[in-house]
């Protein structure tokens, strides 16, 4: 296998002039044998570098001293033994459990008015619940990790054999061989790689989000260890750094046949990066397990918790204040009874009495009595709320995962709700900050135009044309009297078209090949040498197919030939010259091959060119060039790079088609595709000759300038170019991204992009999913400031922002307009500055005021001050959502953290708390999921307060009627079941079940979103309201109860009600009312609804039955068989009760439908009457209101195109063509 | 990559597709019901239809019923220290109180004596008993009578009493006797528990023991020959009430008293409720279906009722002054933002 691979031993040294360059110590000689570097001054061995690594040789690292960790890797938070003390510790840090735990102690001393079994049970049951959701998570953690350690790895196993092995039982020292496409398993150093000079390419995608791919090459004296045989007896020492979590530097050396080489990170390659292009190479372990860099890096996510939780916690403070101040009323009475009125309450024995009720000390025993009342009246506190919350949040999970509608067909993934603690909270999601590559787009290719001699090609529309033309078709079809709900019609339809079928697959069926979608018949079949300018269209094709780095790959069993591009750019130009019939076939050390077909009739031929250069893409160059001869011995120069880039180093009769080109490139860039100028030059022998020599010069030196050396000499040569042509690569939106972006922004959300991204790129995005349009005023931000460090360079660049964002501020507030609309676009340099404290709000000010925010060039640290400045400045929801690890940090740092899975790299799904595998799918999550979710957690929360305020006070008035005592009127039993069992399921149905209006209506009406940004459903009127409905149904139910019930004969024998029996019916009265309550709040019922509603109370006449069959020694035996069943007066309380109870909110919604009816009321009752179906032209319309005022998105689009029509129309004659338009 | 491969991979990817189900897309069939002013209004009417009868039946109900209340504890002692009267044990404690009936009573006639300000709903009165010991005889566990029947549970030599606690000690001990228009009445005392109680709760085996022996008199005694069972005072008087005023069933008479018929009650003025200055009443009342003399719930039923009458009227009126179609959808938010813009 090693021997197939042997054509792709190249020497990439001679080829590149800046990414490859060595370590100066072993570049030396130009490749001979690196020299031994000297250990002096190095700080290999002193503090913090004690690290000694014995290469081949882990049999020593496996016992002490040189024991290091195992490649084990373990991500869960407990383990067997820990889990019973951590997770108990987990679980009462939270100040409600802690509470419930006290009272439970407590409950064990004689203070305590219940048995302490009831106040136990339900505090067991809540937090083994709790904890057994965290054992699972903890166990899919555990399945996770065991994934990655049992994945397999070749290891030498001694004599030059090598073995596979699970990645746990990796050890330091042991020699690896990975191969292509597969993940490092721990940190290694390059021995060798396929390569012949010991390079190989990685993507450290999983690491920082980068796409394109990093070179590593080894030192030169490892180099001949490329085969198996060859580790026979390989040994050697590496001494170097402890572990640490800088992915960028690394410090040791290594002791290797008695000389000392120095490694720096060119030769590191690092645990989950990839090894690409590369057939396979070798590498010794240095780090392993929980001491490599990426687990070094990997930072505890955040625990969030969502705005209604932490405003829940608050009503909480107020209950628990409200709990306090009446265990005082009641302690209070407590030692004024004991003290005035005990003496004489013969009856009580009061010279018999303990400190707990003593008439002479009646401070302490109100001290006591405090403690009595803080458990007895706990009900206030729901000890099940948190539990229910639990348990429904979890379900709504599942629903999110189980949804069809975000089942992705092509990765086969579905939505994950990977913290189920934030429902609610996409419900009120106000921004959003976007990654773009990856996210918004596929990071996939298409090569769609070109623009040759100044002529364009390429008639395929990009995705965005097509959008706008279409909609501009039904719009202007309309001709004068355009209406706007039509054109929503029509584009609304579109949409849906668009997404139901794949979208470019069923415009051109005919188009397979990925990474181009060109089609022009000009340019095709060989047809190119009939246009004027054939020889210019052979250039340009030439160009496309030898200036790049990538390395063709034959398919064995095919013959076809893939290509291993650097960045997928590069791909497109390789697959688009092979389509034109210059296909790039081979590439040796010294030449590109290139298989010519100049008509679909004639053969082909196979044209060798010798590379002599190869000036590399950087970005800071942002050209690339390469030198090479062809078979006539001439020397050309191929130059492609960013417009304004090879336009500033065109000749003077290079520009001959500067204008027409200039123009193309604008609108390819309007039409939302990414493009790049090609050009070339012809070079003379010996101009050649006597640059190459500077060059040679420059790329042997050595010291810190030599990359300005370089720069400079490569600098030289890149001039006075002749432009050929430029390119249009579409950067393929993922399905349906402008569609779902337009809907976020109807629904009223506000959307940030932030790219690492250059700003030409991402602006040419921003058009394409619609963030940006025509006639957007553009507000840039930049600064000028470049490289410089010196101090009042950055203080003027500073000034200079300032300046600039005042000035933008100053636009917005002139701006009579009132469709006017900004985009902000900053790039990352300026970012830097604009996020420091004193300018950070004027920043965040100005970005608001703007209709979308575009933020270039920035890192991932940025990403996440960023998101950090938006949700600290403007206090509301963020949501942050990014496919890569670059993402992480915004991911952590936003309240809310989506990852895209399905593409490659998990970090940013490791660290999310929701994963989608396309974007599209957020506004589903979002829409729906997220409105029903805030609706229901918000609904159910507020229940549960009433609940038991309800319920609580109930026992507190009835404390006055006993002296304060601290007898409670029902039995320990009834007080046990009521939050467990005789209220849970419904509220839990409430808050699983409850839907307003249907899915298919929450994405029709997107305004009705705003109700949760708005938190129409939690806001403090709702709680005080539901609060106040509880004080009033405890009062209801009590005073009610205690006047039926006061002194008389309950039934026709005469008998009167003991404290049992008017307990059992008041708590009768109160299961009837509160699940009477529940029904009367839900408006969806489903049969679970209904068992669980019906269900409750006909469990609470079950329960009751049974219980009095069951233990004869209470109070309760036998009590609804024989004393109430059997009472009429008993059934008319509880019909009177329970109707007193809710009459008032029955009174509350009827009167807010009929007169203050909210939008999903009405939409309700659209629904209800059928009129959607009767009056289909009031749905529509109104669906089309139903989206808040948007300045971006294609609506927005359209309806600037309409107003800008409707201006010519009034002015011009209306004979107009839509493709002026488009 | 093998086409072999490929389709397993597809498959892969199949099977992690959700099957559908109507649950899980949570697309279950509902009912969705809807206040609209017909059901409001409706519903208000229907409570009140129904509730004005049932309180208009319990008010006749209730008028019927005869009730007799006469407060003695005032006017059976005569001396000024009332207290040292009612505890002095050698003292005549008879008293004899004249009712007219004012209206025919029909039989049987219940019997009660109320107590007010009476603190039997007191924490440490309600715990102060042995269900078990109650129950069984076998049950001899002195530690567990000790602490739930503390602080009564033993005499001053530390023998267990049966029945312990203090509710028992406390036993309501006044005594009436009747005689209508001078001939004597008997008053039926049977039945006056709920039978469980009877049955189950306290024992047919249990014998009082050393009933009233610790070092206080708290209030009657029990025959020591008679399971505790057959002691229906002692059942009636351990339910405990819920409120400090309370009546407890006493007996019953089961002939008819006609109207302005003399009754003569002798009381037997025992029970001490001077100290913590509660009063005594004896009852005398018909029942009904409704049980009592219970006007408050036939009110409280005709109220509601003609609140909800009332209210239903004024839904009536609130759609007629203030009609809104249903699904009129001016009444979305957007269109309401709208008209505001346009002024």
């Amino acid at each position: 296998m090693a021997r197939a691979r042997k054509r792709d031993r190249l020497r990439w040294s001679k080829l590149y002039t800046f990414s490859c360059f060595r370590h100066p110590h072993t570049d030396e000689g130009g490749g001979g044998g690196g020299g031994p570097s000297a250990a002096s001054g190095s700080p290999v061995g002193g503090p913090g570098f004690s690290r000694v690594v014995h290469c081949n040789n882990s049999i020593l690292h496996r016992r002490k001293p040189l024991k290091y960790p195992t490649n084990y890797i373990s991500t869960t938070k407990y383990n067997v033994l820990t889990f019973l003390p951590k997770a108990i510790f987990e679980q009462f840090r939270r100040v409600a459990n802690l509470y419930f735990l006290l009272t439970a102690i407590l409950s064990l001393t004689p203070v305590c008015p219940f048995s302490p079994v009831s106040m136990i049970a339900p505090l067991a049951f809540v937090v083994g619940l709790s904890m057994i959701k965290e054992a699972l998570e903890d166990w899919r953690r555990f399945m996770q990790d065991m994934k990655v350690n049992n994945r397999k790895v070749s290891v030498h196993k001694g004599d030059g054999e090598f073995g596979f092995r699970h990645w746990e039982d990796l050890c330091v020292g042991d020699v690896v061989r990975v191969e292509k496409d597969q993940f490092f398993p721990a940190d290694l150093l390059l021995l060798s790689s396929s390569y012949e000079d010991g390079i190989c390419y990685v993507e450290t995608m999983n690491l920082d989000g980068e796409t394109n791919l990093k070179l590593k090459r080894s030192l030169e004296v490892t180099l001949p260890l490329e085969e198996d045989e060859t580790y026979k007896d390989f040994r050697g020492v590496i001494r170097c750094e402890d572990p640490n979590p800088s992915l960028y530097t690394f410090i040791g050396n290594l002791e290797y046949e008695r000389q000392i080489y120095s490694i720096d990170p060119f030769q590191i390659l690092l645990r989950d990066s990839k090894l690409r292009n590369t057939a396979f190479i070798y590498g010794v372990v240095i780090f392993t397990g929980h001491d490599s860099k990426v687990m070094q890096n990997s930072t505890e996510s955040p625990s969030k918790r969502s705005r209604i939780e932490k405003k829940m916690d608050l009503v909480i403070y107020i209950l628990f204040t409200v709990l306090v101040l009446i265990s005082l009323i009641s302690s209070i009475g407590f030692a004024v009874r004991i003290k005035l009125d005990l003496p004489r309450w013969w009856y009580l024995q009061p010279e018999k009495s303990n400190k707990l009720d003593d008439p002479t000390r009646p401070a302490l025993s109100g001290i006591f009595h405090l403690i009595t009342a803080l458990i007895l009246y706990g009900y206030l506190i729901p000890i099940s709320l948190y539990v229910s919350i639990e348990v429904v949040k979890v379900a709504q999970a599942h629903f999110i995962n189980q949804d069809l509608h975000m089942f992705d067909e092509e990765t086969g993934n579905t939505a994950q709700a990977r913290t189920s603690n934030l429902n609610e909270e996409l419900g009120q999601v106000h921004t959003i900050l976007s990654d773009k590559t990856g996210t918004l787009t596929c990071n996939q290719m298409d090569f769609l135009k070109c623009s040759i001699a100044g002529v364009s090609y390429g008639v395929r529309a990009s995705e965005v044309e097509r959008a706008a033309a279409k909609q501009m078709a039904s719009g202007a079809a309309d001709d004068q009297d355009i209406s706007l709900e039509d054109v929503w019609e029509n584009t609304e339809d579109e949409i849906q078209l668009l997404e139901g079928v794949n979208f470019s697959a069923g415009n051109t069926p005919k188009t397979s090949i990925k990474g181009f979608s060109f089609e022009d018949n000009r340019l095709m079949q060989g047809n190119w040498t009939k246009e004027p300018n054939s020889n210019m269209v052979l250039l340009f094709f030439r160009i496309l197919a030898l200036c790049h780095t990538a390395i063709p790959e034959v398919n064995e069993e095919t013959g076809a030939l893939t290509y291993e591009a650097e960045s997928p750019d590069e791909g497109a130009f390789l697959v688009a010259a092979r389509e034109f019939g210059f296909e790039f076939s081979k590439r040796t050390q010294s030449s590109i091959f290139i298989k010519e077909k100049y008509t679909s009739s004639n053969g082909t031929i196979e044209r060798e060119f010798k590379i002599l250069n190869l000036l590399e893409f950087n970005s800071k160059r942002k050209r690339m060039t390469v030198i090479l001869k062809d078979e006539d011995d001439r020397i050309f120069l191929l130059c492609k790079g960013a417009d304004t880039i090879i336009f500033d180093r065109l000749a003077k009769n290079g520009r001959l088609y500067e204008p027409d080109t200039t123009k193309h490139l604008n609108e390819y860039g309007e039409a939302g595709l990414r493009t790049l100028a090609l050009s070339y030059r012809m070079l003379e022998e010996s101009e050649y000759a006597s640059w190459n020599a500077e060059f040679l010069q420059a790329k042997t030196s050595i010291g810190p300038d030599r990359e300005l050396q370089l720069e400079r000499v490569a600098d030289l040569i890149e001039r006075e170019l002749i432009l050929v042509g430029a390119t249009a690569v579409e950067d393929k939106l993922q399905t349906g991204v402008p569609q779902c972006i337009d809907r976020l922004a109807q629904a009223g959300l506000k959307i940030w992009v932030l790219t690492g991204d250059k700003m030409e790129t991402a602006i040419n995005i921003g058009y394409a999913c619609s963030l940006l349009r025509q006639g957007m005023k553009r507000i840039s931000l930049s600064t000028t400031a470049g490289d410089q460090v010196a101090q009042d360079a950055q203080k003027a660049a500073k000034e200079s922002l300032m300046l600039q964002i005042a000035n933008g501020s100053q636009m917005v507030k002139l701006e009579k307009d009132p469709d006017a609309a900004f985009a902000l676009i900053i790039d990352g340099k300026a970012l830097t500055f604009a996020l420091e404290d004193d300018m950070k709000h004027m920043f965040l000010n100005l970005a608001t005021e703007c209709a979308s925010v575009i933020c270039c060039r920035v890192s991932p640290r940025q990403k996440a001050l960023v998101t950090r400045l938006v949700k600290e400045g403007l206090g509301k929801t963020t949501l942050a959502i990014g496919d890569g690890a670059n993402d992480v940090g915004m991911i952590q740092e936003a309240d809310i953290g989506v990852g895209i899975s399905g593409v490659e790299g998990m970090q940013a799904v490791m660290a999310s708390d929701f994963s989608i595998s396309q974007f599209r799918f957020l506004e589903r999550l979002l829409v729906v999921h997220g409105h029903w979710c805030y609706k229901r957690i918000a609904q159910m929360i507020c229940y549960f307060f009433y609940k038991n305020i309800t319920f609580g006070l109930t026992i507190f008035y009835f404390e006055a009627f006993a002296g304060f005592s601290g007898q409670s009127v029902y039995d320990d039993w009834f007080m046990l079941l009521f939050n467990v069992v005789l209220t849970s399921l419904p509220v839990i149905s409430l808050g699983v079940f409850e839907q307003d209006v249907s899915a298919e209506i929450c994405l029709q009406f997107p305004a009705l979103y705003q109700q949760g940004p708005n938190n129409l459903f939690f806001d403090w009127y709702r709680i005080l309201g539901w609060m106040g409905n509880g004080l009033y149904s405890s009062l209801a139910i009590f005073f009610l109860n205690i006047c039926i019930f006061y002194d008389q004969a309950i039934r026709s024998g005469g008998q009167t009600a003991d404290m049992a029996s008017v307990g059992t019916t008041m708590f009768s009265c109160i299961i009837w009312a509160v699940n009477i309550q529940i029904a009367l709040t839900m408006s969806h019922f489903t049969w679970i609804q209904h068992v669980f509603v019906w269900g409750s109370i006909g469990t609470w006449y079950v329960f009751i039955i049974a219980y009095g069959m069951a233990l004869k020694s209470r109070d309760n035996y036998q009590i609804m068989l024989e004393v109430l069943g059997p009472a009429p007066l008993y059934w008319a309380a509880t019909l009177l009760v329970t109707a007193a109870c809710n009459i008032p909110y029955l009174i509350h919604i009827s009167y807010q439908r009929s007169c203050n009816p909210l939008d999903h009321h009405v939409i309700q009752e659209i629904k209800y009457l059928r009129k959607d179906v009767e009056d289909e032209t009031m749905w529509k319309r109104e669906r089309s209101k139903a989206r808040q005022r948007t300045k971006i998105g294609f609506t927005a689009r359209v309806d600037a195109k309409i107003k800008q029509i409707k201006g010519r129309l009034h002015k011009k004659s209306p004979s107009l063509t839509i493709h002026t338009v488009a | 990559m093998s086409v072999s491969g490929s389709e397993s991979e597809a498959s892969r990817r199949s099977s992690k597709k959700p099957k559908y189900s109507k649950f899980t897309q949570q697309e279950l069939p509902a009912c969705k019901p809807l206040l609209t002013p017909g059901i409001v209004i409706g519903a208000f009417s229907l409570i009140g239809i129904v509730f004005v009868p049932i309180g208009l039946a319990s008010l006749s109900a209730s008028q019927e019923i005869v009730e007799l209340v006469d407060r003695y504890d005032e006017e059976c002692v005569t001396a000024s220290d009332k207290i040292g009267f009612i505890q002095d044990t050698k003292v005549n404690k008879a008293c004899t109180r004249k009712i007219t009936v004012p209206k025919p009573m029909k039989g049987p006639i219940h019997i009660y004596y109320q107590l007010e300000n009476f603190y039997q709903n007191h924490r440490r009165y309600v715990k102060s008993r042995s269900d078990q010991q109650l129950r069984s005889k076998d049950y001899k566990d002195p530690k567990a009578v000790i602490k739930s029947c503390d602080p009564e549970a033993t005499t001053g030599d530390g023998s267990l009493i049966v029945p312990c606690g203090l509710i028992a000690w406390s036993l309501f001990n006044d005594t009436y006797a009747f005689s209508v228009n001078k001939k004597e009445v008997q008053v039926n005392k049977k039945n006056i528990a709920w039978a469980s109680d009877k049955n189950s709760k306290f024992g047919s085996d249990v014998f009082p023991i050393n009933f009233q022996k610790g070092g206080l008199i708290g209030g009657g005694n029990l025959n020591d020959k008679l399971p505790l069972s057959e002691q229906e005072d002692l059942i009636v008087w351990m339910r405990t009430a819920a409120l400090p005023t309370f009546r407890k069933l006493y007996g019953r008479i089961e002939s008819d008293i006609m109207a302005s018929d003399e009754i003569t009650v002798v009381i037997q003025n025992n029970y001490n409720t001077y100290s913590f200055g509660g009063t005594k009443a004896l009852v005398l009342s018909t029942a009904s279906w409704i049980g009592g003399k219970n006007n408050f719930i036939g009110i409280a039923y005709v109220a509601v009722g003609g609140i909800c009458l009332f209210l239903a009227m004024g839904f009536v009126v609130l759609y007629v002054i203030k009609p809104r179609t249903l699904g009129d959808p001016s009444y979305l938010s957007w269109n309401k933002e709208d008209a505001g813009y346009s002024h």
